[in-house]
């Protein structure tokens, strides 16, 4: 107990500051009402879906909740059902064997929801594009508000990202 | 000369990595194998490929791997006819494979037992195969479409039938919508595990965490799991047939999102096959970063894994740490390197990005603080008597059973399985870097906690030997746009994971005419599934965890 508790002194906090919203990344009008999101606030509860990427955007993903980033810590946490979330961060290319578990984890998701795509190819197909086997952008398949592009997008777009989605337009431009 | 056999005439490939090939008549496949399997040897991967442009019809593509080495055979099939003798009682992870070259290509395993569709679900229909140079591709994906076929239409044929039903209260067939587009969607014959108090959890695709999609059925009595299968292909997203006719440099990138984890060796196995097909070597300085390179993905994916298996003990501490840790090589990465996991810096016929000196001090600074950090965190994980209660025992693969599955890469390590390409067949730089191979017999979760620590440090004092050794020169050679004609190369790398191996085909111009990636978790998947027999569900993510498996890179 000794050596942890030395440990995580020693260690300190690393947490860095949060990135703001970025507007260029919202790829649809705002969907849901100010005071929805104002309802929101900072806690919001993600459900991860991986629809077909290639588990290189998963390794950020990961890497928002390490202690440099904390995203936990702005009280965005990920839960394990979509019954329980406010926001679907979506990854991939949608692969054709996932459209029918990508829609009915949209559909389990209450309303008023927010979609996040994440990546390259969740943008536009990427590298893998529209093929027998895959449908290509995460739009294609669900609607989706706010797209971060990268390959893999860093940590700090992804944060960015779901601020966005978070995020009033109109906040921004006043 | 790994392998003598009557009649097999071997011919060693360009480049540094010992394998030869072959081609060999149906006849002489399994006589082939069963050879190789009683001298200890593997089966390292199975594809096939449409040769109907050129001499005969399609092909299977076998490579067996033992202490002398490689060989690839090649075993022509007729068009009419694509049958070929069924290995997969002599190599039993030949299963999955065989089973995929059919969903994709239709070339067929006669006598092999399991003949269930294994990538394909319902995407595609079982008479059409993607890999077919003459498969005609569906049309661009459209939601009204997809909806117009089920959704809707089930729904009106469902209001239908109901209308129906109420107005004659025949004995008209019940038919049931909901379930007929359901089994469209994917009729998976599971194995059903029967008798008293026996119950099944599906879980997936989706899953809990921040995982890659797949479905585990579980079947269970009361805590203890006394069956799980896997059902997978949700990733399938059409990459060999994306790698037809793809540009060299294009293919380059996609060979590095085959897994995303392992975008290093997926690259040089890509650039290695390309390299050996042109019969070039590309510059020491090159091969130097390339190490370099690969030593550090498995740094990163080592530390990321090591603090998730003390977080999936509720030792959130590990996490915590580890991170930070992984975090510093990735910020590292991105500044001397210009990615944060070096996607596209290996390229065939050498690397993108150089070392400066001050990357030097910078990269030596991070060996030290990663070897104290580490050191001290080793012993906390080791003194910890709830985490050590977790990992002991805990997903125990003997290494006898490890064997007979033919269990690679890290966990194989870990159950007695020593092979370790950079070890045993040690390309440049490994020839001068005599890496020690890190195992352990005990083949539970532990071990392969152990395993990777071991495998850490060893990693860690790679990186110092590279920087040390590291002298400037090219990052690059001439490489042509195009390889030679009818050409054929495989690279093989050892990944963090176990052996990823890329065979290129070329066809008649020096187009890529297929390419085929091999992850080892084709090989370690099916042994996941003896690992968890005993074993109590709540157990499952961290017996799963200490395998980290790739499903993009299974599934294609």
């Amino acid at each position: 107990m000794y050596q942890i508790i030395k440990q995580i002194i020693k260690t300190g906090i690393r947490t860095e500051a949060t990135p703001l919203p970025d507007e260029a990344m919202r790829c649809t009008e705002q969907r849901l009402q100010q005071q929805i999101l104002d309802v929101f606030g900072g806690a919001l509860a993600i459900r991860f879906v991986d629809a077909g990427s290639c588990n290189g955007c998963e390794q950020e993903i990961h890497a928002v909740n390490n202690a440099y980033y904390n995203l936990e810590g702005q009280g965005i946490k990920f839960v394990a059902s979509p019954r329980h979330a406010d926001m679907l961060l979506v990854t991939g290319p949608v692969s054709r064997h996932m459209i029918v578990a990508l829609r009915r984890t949209y559909d389990a998701t209450p309303d008023p929801k927010l979609v996040v795509a994440i990546g390259d190819c969740a943008f536009d197909g990427g590298l893998f594009g529209e093929s027998y086997a895959s449908c290509g952008r995460v739009s294609n398949v669900i609607p989706v508000d706010v797209v971060v592009k990268g390959c893999p997008p860093t940590p700090t777009q992804i944060m960015q990202g779901i601020l966005t989605a978070l995020t009033g337009a109109h906040e921004v431009q006043a | 000369m790994p392998i003598t056999h009557p009649g097999l005439q071997l011919t060693k490939l360009p480049g540094a990595l010992p394998v030869w090939q072959a081609t060999i008549a149906p006849d002489d496949l399994r006589p082939v194998c069963q050879n190789v399997a009683d001298g200890g040897g593997r089966l390292l991967a199975l594809w096939g490929s449409d040769q109907r442009a050129t001499q005969f019809g399609f092909a299977l593509h076998v490579v067996l791997l033992n202490e002398a080495g490689m060989v690839c055979l090649h075993l022509p099939l007729s068009a009419e006819q694509p049958v070929y003798p069924d290995i997969s009682s002599i190599f039993p992870v030949a299963n999955r494979m065989q089973r995929a070259a059919y969903d994709l290509l239709g070339i067929y395993a006669s006598e092999a037992r399991d003949h269930r569709k294994w990538l394909r679900h319902a995407s595609w229909h079982s008479g059409s195969f993607p890999l077919r140079k003459d498969f005609a591709d569906t049309p661009p994906f459209s939601l009204e479409a997809l909806e117009a076929k089920s959704g809707k239409s089930a729904k009106a044929k469902r209001a239908k039938l109901m209308t129906k039903q109420m107005d004659v209260a025949t004995d008209t067939p019940t038919e049931q919508p909901q379930a007929a587009s359901q089994a469209e969607l994917d009729d998976y014959p599971f194995v059903q595990v029967e008798g008293q108090g026996v119950h099944e959890i599906p879980v997936g695709p989706v899953h809990a965490g921040i995982i890659e999609p797949g479905h585990f059925r579980f079947s269970i009595v009361g805590e203890k799991v006394l069956r799980l299968e896997q059902r997978f292909g949700y990733t399938h997203k059409g990459i060999e047939k994306r790698f037809e006719n793809m540009s060299l440099e294009r293919g380059a990138k996609l060979a590095g999102r085959v897994s995303g984890d392992s975008t290093v060796a997926y690259a040089w196995g890509y650039a290695m096959a390309a390299e050996s097909i042109a019969d070039v070597t590309p510059p020491d300085y090159a091969l130097w970063l390339r190490g370099l390179f690969l030593e550090r993905e498995r740094i990163a994916n080592h530390l990321g894994d090591l603090g998730y298996l003390g977080n999936d003990v509720a030792f959130s501490f590990g996490f915590a740490q580890f991170w930070i840790l992984k975090e510093q090589v990735l910020r590292n990465n991105a500044a001397l390197f210009g990615h944060r996991y070096l996607m596209d810096k290996i390229i065939p016929g050498g690397v993108t990005v150089g070392l400066a000196e001050s990357g030097k001090q910078t990269l030596l600074e991070e060996c030290s603080l990663l070897e104290g950090e580490a050191r001290r965190l080793r012993s906390i994980y080791e003194e910890h008597a709830a985490v050590q209660d977790r990992f002991i025992g805990a997903g125990c693969v003997a290494p006898t059973l490890a064997s007979r599955l033919g269990l690679c890469g890290l966990a194989g390590r870990a159950s007695s399985q020593s092979w370790d390409m950079r070890a045993q067949f040690p390309c440049p730089p490994y020839d001068k870097l005599d890496v020690q191979m890190a195992t352990h017999h005990n083949g539970d979760v532990a071990a392969r906690v152990i395993v990777r620590f071991d495998e850490l440090f060893e990693s860690l004092r790679l990186q110092r030997e590279i920087i040390t050794n590291l002298v400037g020169g090219d990052l690059l050679l001439q490489f042509p746009a195009h390889l030679p004609p009818d050409g054929f190369g495989i690279g093989v790398v050892e990944g963090w994971r176990g052996e990823v191996m890329v065979a290129i085909h070329t066809d008649a111009k020096g187009n890529l005419a297929r390419v085929h990636p091999h992850d080892p978790s084709w090989q370690n998947w099916p042994v996941l599934e003896h690992a968890i027999m005993g074993n109590v569900v709540p157990d499952f993510p961290l017996i799963n965890k200490s395998f980290n498996l790739s499903y993009s890179g299974q599934d294609l």
